[in-house]
């Protein structure tokens, strides 16, 4: 198969685990409700801890199919990757059994990997944190899986027979965006037929919640949860961390019309850049994520006037809702007043590395259904963010092409085009 | 931009030496850098020697406030940026922000640093994490640091895939060079040698145990018993080549042919995926088996993994068909790092025309048929190499990099040159081959 660099790329299939349900359907009903997943932290034990709130995930790794040894063996954010893998598979209607396994690609992204059974292990081996000299006596057989997060790609791609290029992208809070655009690259220079794409992220431990409650970047809105993350309003007070996974089956768009697939949106255009300015900190400028959103439109063959959504990143943070209103003025120019703009943040918090495949997912259901993701718990607009971020309830609209970004620690920003099928 | 991509600098930060020249020299000496663990005590680990980048100091390289902000993978990382920089000739700050992309294998992040964040934690109580945990030891620290260092604004990438990726990374830059960037920095460091970070590789069962440096790691050997962990790696400074040419910058090579494959699951019946990849990354640089002067290789010391790969590369060289080094037997697996360094010990044997030896092998592997070119160098016309990868799990990837026309060739250094003997101090450098 030859490189086709502007080749059409379709989304065949879909799975979905996020905070408020499990699966496609309870996603997109409780993006549309409006509702939110967010709560006080369950998973453990948040005494002493700035932030005490998340959206948690309720999953129950047996129910979802996963065998015993996998439940065992597997970190929680493998164990979400798998069942989105295996859903979106199935979603697609793909007999992967059939296909060459050479042709198979997997692309999956992270930001912290298996970070909460290192830190659990850690545990144990160093005695609750009193030995530095860790006792290799309690070491348990999979730790080193833990520890290197590329084995959360090589568990998808063992469930999928993929024998071609397998990646795990890890560009912090964008690697979701990214790894769903490096299944992109994949397709469009030849390398696999069918590429497993997608992102995963379990971060509510101990050591993640610290490190953000140490910077302060977190929501320490303890006493009301449900309405702790409050993008774009003028008194938001950071984000709330949150997990889940979502994956996708992605084909070129000629040969899933020639199987008469159901295509829910093609991928046209995607595009990163860096701010080169500070590893956590944003400029108000927007600058650098404009440039990634004009680089994604020039590969999509889309103007401003195109653009008919915006998935925002809509963390929730004081400089990013800035930061980010002002790219989207920046490369949009006046269409930016008219587009309505939204942050699903609002509703199932920042899932860090997984986020960005989960924004993807609901802006492919969102052509699907011809309906705009509302933003949770804005009521007191923010005069700095002064475009349309289609508070509280869910809107129809003509979707025709749409636009997520995504923005990370490190600088990173990222941004890609989604059409409805069959527009060129 | 659709042309070659040629490296136009090398920075090496390696147990045999910090910096390109002294990593070679002491690896064309055959000198082990492995050695007992100096960091933390290692008696309580039935592993105790590993490579060590020693005279390393990191605050010649990195400044106070970002020191504090960084494990030293990164303080691995930002320096051998720098050296690949310098050697490169290039100053981004010359470049247009958004052409210059960073893209870097990671394979465990900022082991050290978590360890003591961790150990704070739930010795002392969450409010006792510092501010960096949530940047230091994330597996994007290092490009995130890299990209802010120099200015440089255009896609930025982190690819995982343990010791593969080393050379994924570098893949995705020749692809970035293919779209919009210009120049990139990419490459790999580890530094994973803390006791949690031993005692995880511990568990992969993949480790050494051997207490004599020089036989410890012994690859394709009928001894081999595993692999002696090391740190460090390398950046390189890649660039489309006729961009390079055009500003009068040399090369060292060209990255020709890339791929990556999986393995199939166990118990499937079906071949492990190594031999595909080196047949793609062949077909990808438009060559033939006969074409490649040597492999470096995988050289994983496990005797499966060990029998596997013998097993590829007879079955497209024949058996002692195409000399195979394995340098990393002096300094150890450096996972993100160790591919990544591997290029850059591949680039410099094309340079100067010598192959670096494997050493501590002294009987090879009945299953192992292979020419490893052992304990001293070979001269020999290093035109085109080819470099396998593993990662744990099933990652395999192939690199074919090729040498640059002799007019666009880096000088050889002294002792350099296939059939020359070593030159003279007062004698011009000559390009190789």
């Amino acid at each position: 198969m030859s490189a086709d660099p502007s080749g059409r790329v379709a989304v065949t299939g879909l799975g979905v685990v996020a905070p408020g349900g499990i699966g496609v359907k309870a996603f997109w009903e409780l993006l549309t409700s409006g509702r939110t997943a967010t709560r006080e932290i369950t998973l453990f034990d948040a005494t002493g801890f700035r932030s005490r709130i998340a959206a948690e995930c309720d999953f129950d790794p047996a129910l979802e199919g996963l065998s015993p040894r996998e439940i065992r063996r597997l970190d929680r954010v493998a164990q979400f990757a798998l069942v989105c893998a295996r859903d979106a598979v199935e979603d697609s209607g793909l007999d992967l059994g059939a296909a060459a396994p050479e042709r198979i690609g997997v692309s999956i992204g992270s930001a912290v990997g298996c970070t909460t059974r290192l830190e659990e292990e850690y545990v144990v081996l160093s005695d609750a944190g009193r030995d530095w000299l860790v006792d290799p006596a309690y070491v348990v057989p999979h730790t080193y899986d833990y520890m290197v997060p590329s084995t959360i790609a090589a568990e998808i791609a063992r469930s999928c027979g993929a024998e071609g290029p397998v990646a795990l992208v890890s560009t912090g809070c964008t690697a979701g965006l990214d790894a769903v655009g490096h299944g992109l690259r994949l397709l469009r220079e030849g390398a696999a037929d069918i590429v497993v794409a997608g992102a995963a992220e379990a971060p509510l431990s101990p050591i993640t919640s610290a490190c953000f409650d140490a910077i302060k970047a977190t929501s320490p809105d303890n006493d009301d949860p449900a309405h702790a993350s409050r993008p774009f309003d003028l008194n938001r007070h950071g984000f709330v961390l949150g997990e889940g996974a979502a994956v996708m089956v992605l084909e070129r768009a000629e040969d899933a019309h020639r199987r008469d697939a159901r295509v829910y949106a093609e991928i046209t255009g995607f595009a990163g850049r860096s701010n080169a300015f500070h590893m956590t900190g944003l400029k108000p400028d927007g600058r650098e994520m404009a440039e990634a959103i004009r680089a994604a439109m020039a590969r999509a063959g889309a103007g401003p006037d195109d653009i008919d959504y915006i998935n925002a990143h809509g963390s929730g943070t004081k400089q990013n809702d800035r930061h980010e209103t002002a790219a989207f003025k920046r490369s949009l120019g006046p269409r930016a007043y008219e587009v309505p703009v939204s942050s699903i943040k609002s509703m199932i918090g920042h899932s860090l590395g997984a986020i960005g495949a989960i924004e993807v997912a609901a802006s492919v259901l969102a052509l699907q259904h011809q309906v705009v993701p509302p933003t949770a718990n804005l009521h007191t607009p923010d005069p700095e963010c002064d475009l349309d971020y289609v508070p509280l309830i869910a809107r129809e609209a003509r979707l025709d092409t749409v636009l997520s970004v995504g923005s990370g620690f490190g600088g990173f920003q990222s941004a890609m085009v989604l059409s409805r099928s069959g527009r060129a | 931009m659709s042309g070659a991509v040629a490296v136009t600098g090398i920075g090496v930060v390696s147990p045999s030496g910090v910096g390109a020249d002294r990593h070679w020299a002491s690896v064309l000496a055959g000198r082990t850098a492995i050695g007992r663990i100096t960091r933390f005590d290692p008696e309580p680990y039935p592993t105790r020697l590993a490579g060590e980048v020693r005279g390393f100091d990191e605050r010649g390289h990195v400044e106070a406030r970002i020191l504090v902000q960084t494990d030293r993978w990164t303080h691995l990382g930002l320096a051998a940026a720098d050296m690949a920089l310098a050697d490169a000739g290039v100053d981004p700050a010359r470049l247009p922000e958004y052409d210059m992309a960073v893209v870097t294998a990671a394979s465990s992040g900022g082991t050290e640093f978590g360890q003591r964040e961790i150990e704070r934690l739930w010795s002392r109580g969450p409010r006792h994490v510092g501010a960096y945990q949530s940047i230091a030891w994330f597996y994007a620290a290092t490009t995130g640091q890299i990209s802010i260092r120099h200015g440089m604004r255009g896609p930025c990438a982190v690819l995982c895939a343990e010791q593969a990726g080393g050379l994924d990374a570098l893949a995705h830059a020749r692809r970035l060079l293919g779209e919009d960037a210009r120049l990139a920095l990419s490459g790999g460091t580890d530094a994973s040698l803390c006791p949690y970070g031993l005692a995880a590789q511990l568990a992969s069962g993949r480790l050494s145990r051997g207490d004599d440096p020089a036989r410890a790691y012994l690859p394709f050997d009928s001894h081999a018993a595993g692999h002696v962990p090391g740190e460090g790696g390398a950046m390189f400074v890649l660039e489309d080549d006729a961009a390079a040419e055009a500003r009068g910058a040399a090369s060292y090579a060209t990255l020709d042919g890339y791929a990556a494959t999986f393995d199939p699951a166990e118990g499937r019946g079906r071949p492990p995926g190594l031999r595909r990849a080196a047949e793609l990354a062949l077909a990808d640089a438009g060559a033939e088996p006969a074409d490649i002067d040597v492999v470096f290789a995988d050289a994983a010391a496990v005797p499966e993994l060990d029998r596997r790969e013998s097993a590829a590369l007879c079955a497209l060289f024949g058996p002692y068909g195409v000399p195979v080094a394995a340098p990393k037997t002096m300094y150890g697996r450096l996972y993100a790092g160790g591919a990544a360094l591997d290029v850059a010990t591949a680039l410099l044997a094309i340079r100067d025309g010598l192959i670096p030896p494997t050493v501590g092998v002294r009987r090879l592997a009945d299953d192992c048929p292979l020419d490893l070119v052992r304990d001293r160098p070979r001269p020999a016309a290093v035109r085109r190499v080819l470099l396998l990868a593993r990662g744990e799990g099933g990652f395999n990837s192939a690199l074919v990099v090729s040498a640059p026309r002799p007019s666009r060739a880096r000088p050889a250094h002294n002792g350099g040159g296939h059939g020359h003997e070593p030159t003279d101090p007062g004698r011009p450098e000559a390009p190789a081959a």
